[in-house]
Order: structure tokens, then C-alpha cells, then sequence
């Protein structure tokens, strides 16, 4: 069987993406949850998302500080606002070391967060929590970039008719901007602490 | 057997323990404590119902339904983390064992209270109404705490 030259081009583009695809996979694990022993090489989160007065927060803009991010929404009835308080209770526990960490809350549910407001949201567990809301296309970049996982959940019952599943875990970046390690949903407040102090 | 006329006096007694007792409330063999809620701002977003169910009796119970004044859609779900990602699937019941407990607690069982009629404000309470299989229905007083309250402001002092 004879090819022409444009089956030959597409045959070589076929192999050629699926070796890169098999080649690449080890860089975007399917698996939300990370371990520090996982990581391997260095992993640097990045996020460019618009704070809840439309000015845009990047990574790079908080080194030197130590980060506590959490991915949720504000509809969620349970687990984020638990999260959220064990960040509070953290914060109060650090005492004057609370000024080295940032406290921030990324929106998978931007655009319903944007309406019914995030700063106002994130205030009533701690002043310190920057509440952040970008677009669809902001928010995939920083989560894929923190290998969370999110996805709207049609729920005839909900609130708009639909929820969010997230990976619920919290993460700590450190003052240059390296992922440290994930509080996995649950852990309690006086371990992040303690974690944190011996950091410090 | 008329349950709500029954827990009246239950409520009533519940109002006048001080605040280190936690109240509680009795229908048949079961007993529920610890019930609270978080304040919300505004009547935009689900409110969270969270409550200790003992069961005393010989016969397992399930609770299979909430409602409230408060709230045009309460239903009850439970979080589930899965390989690492959190959904809230709409749970049908709660069981409560035979001689055992139940707990609608964070990050497991816990009503979700849709279309609030109201905001929730810190140190006030509402009514809700638990529904049974067996036992059937009471009526109990649910207390608001801080929106980052971590438990009832019976068992955790302030928020």
C-alpha cells in the first residue's frame, strides 16, 4: 500500500502524540491527592485570579509568605466552611507569626461566588482569608496547576440546580512559592498549627 | 400518638438548662443532643443542620426526613471524600442502630437547609422537626453559632 505524502504527515502526527501523551502523563497524575514523597521534582502552583474588588492576585506576588490554600465554593454547606473555620482557629493560634501566612480561598464557582459576593464570605471566618474568583478559564489554570480536582455536579435539588465536587484538602506553599504539603479534609486545626510552628 | 404536643414540655425544659447542659429532646428510645447550626449572611446560601441521635431501644431507627420554618428545602446529605474529591450526595436516611448512635456531624451526615426564609443570626435558634421511621416526629430547638462555629456553643465555648 502506497501512502500519499498527507497520510504519511498524519500518520507520523498520530505516533508522535501518542508517545508525547504517554510521555507526558507522569506530569499530570489522574489522581488528585499528592503526597510531598510524590512530588518528585519541585512543584511550583501558579494562579493569576481576580480578588473580591476585581484586582488581579498572582503567585508570585506573595513570596516571602507562607500560603494556606483551599479550593471550594460558598454554596457548600459543610465541608468548606469547616475547612474554613479550622483556617480561622490556625490563624488565631499563630498569634503575631499569623502576619507570615496568607490564608487563601480559590473559587471552583466563580461565577455564582462573584454574584453573591466572596469577600463578605471569606470575612465572616477570618479577616486574613483572601477570598479569590476568576473565570472559568483562570480558575481550571490554578487548580490544574495545584492538581485539584473539581467538576459541577448536575442536583435537581440544589441551589441553581447543581453542586460542586472538589478535592477538599488544604495546601501549603511555602515563602518561595514551592508546594509544601497537603492537610488532608479533617485534619485538625492544632496539627496544622503545630506543623506550621516547627516550620517557622 | 400525637409526637409534637408530646415534646412541648421537652422544649420547654431544653429552654431553661444552662448553657453547659446541652439540651435534649426524646421521642420513644431515641434522644437527640448537640444540635446546631452556623450563621449565615443573607438567605442566599444553604444553612447546615448537625445533631447527636442516640437510640436506647431494642429496635433500629432510621431518620428519613427535616423540616423547618426556617428553610423552604431541607434536605439531608452526606459528605462523601472519595479518592480524594468531596461530593454531597442526597442522603434518603440516616440510620440510628439499635442500642447505638447516629451523628450528622461535619464532614459526614448533615441536613442541608435550602431556600432560607431568613439568615441565621450567631446565638439565636430555630425549630426543626426530625421525622423517624419508627419513633416519628420531634420538634427541637437548633442554636446558631458563629459562621465559624465547630461545634454546638453547648460543648465548644464561643465560636
Amino acid at each position: 500500500m502506497r501512502l500519499t505524502p498527507l497520510q504519511k504527515t498524519l500518520w507520523i502526527a498520530a505516533i508522535l502524540a501518542s508517545v508525547l501523551f504517554v510521555a507526558a502523563r507522569p506530569w499530570f497524575p489522574a489522581q488528585p491527592q499528592m503526597t510531598s514523597a510524590a512530588t518528585g521534582d519541585e512543584l511550583r502552583p501558579q494562579f493569576d485570579l481576580p480578588d473580591g474588588a476585581g484586582r488581579m492576585r498572582n503567585s508570585p506576588e506573595f513570596r516571602g509568605q507562607w500560603l494556606l490554600v483551599f479550593f471550594g465554593f460558598t454554596n457548600c454547606p459543610d465541608v468548606c466552611p469547616t475547612t474554613l473555620s479550622e483556617v480561622a482557629e490556625v490563624m488565631d493560634g499563630l498569634g503575631r507569626a499569623a502576619e507570615r501566612v496568607q490564608p487563601i480561598f480559590i473559587s471552583i464557582d466563580p461565577e455564582r461566588d462573584r454574584a453573591l459576593g466572596i469577600d463578605d464570605y471569606t470575612a465572616a471566618f477570618h479577616p486574613r482569608i483572601l477570598g479569590l474568583a476568576g473565570d472559568a478559564d483562570q480558575t481550571r489554570t490554578a487548580a490544574d496547576s495545584f492538581h485539584i480536582y473539581y467538576e459541577r455536579e448536575a442536583a435537581e435539588q440544589a441551589p441553581d440546580g447543581y453542586t460542586m465536587s472538589h478535592s477538599p484538602g488544604l495546601f501549603l506553599i511555602g515563602p518561595d512559592g514551592v508546594w509544601l504539603r497537603q492537610y488532608a479534609y479533617g485534619t485538625p486545626a492544632a496539627e496544622i498549627l503545630a506543623d506550621l510552628q516547627e516550620r517557622f | 400518638m400525637r409526637p409534637i404536643p408530646l415534646a412541648l414540655p421537652f422544649i420547654l425544659f431544653a429552654a431553661a438548662a444552662s448553657a453547659e447542659d446541652c439540651p435534649s429532646w426524646q421521642i420513644g428510645d431515641l434522644t437527640i443532643t448537640d444540635a446546631w447550626s452556623r450563621a449565615t449572611i443573607g438567605t442566599n446560601r444553604p444553612a447546615v443542620f448537625y445533631a447527636e441521635i442516640l437510640n436506647a431501644g431494642p429496635e433500629d431507627d432510621a431518620l428519613v426526613a427535616i423540616s423547618t420554618p426556617v428553610a423552604d428545602m431541607p434536605m439531608l446529605h452526606e459528605t462523601v471524600v472519595r479518592d480524594g474529591v468531596a461530593s454531597m450526595p442526597h442522603a434518603m436516611s440516616v440510620p440510628v442502630p439499635a442500642g447505638g448512635s447516629a451523628s450528622l456531624e461535619p464532614g459526614g451526615f448533615h441536613g442541608m437547609l435550602m431556600g432560607l426564609n431568613a439568615a441565621l443570626a450567631e446565638d439565636e435558634s430555630f425549630p426543626l422537626t426530625m421525622t423517624f421511621e419508627k419513633a416519628g416526629e420531634v420538634t427541637i430547638d437548633v442554636g446558631i453559632t458563629a459562621m465559624n462555629g465547630r461545634g454546638p456553643t453547648c460543648r465548644i465555648d464561643g465560636s
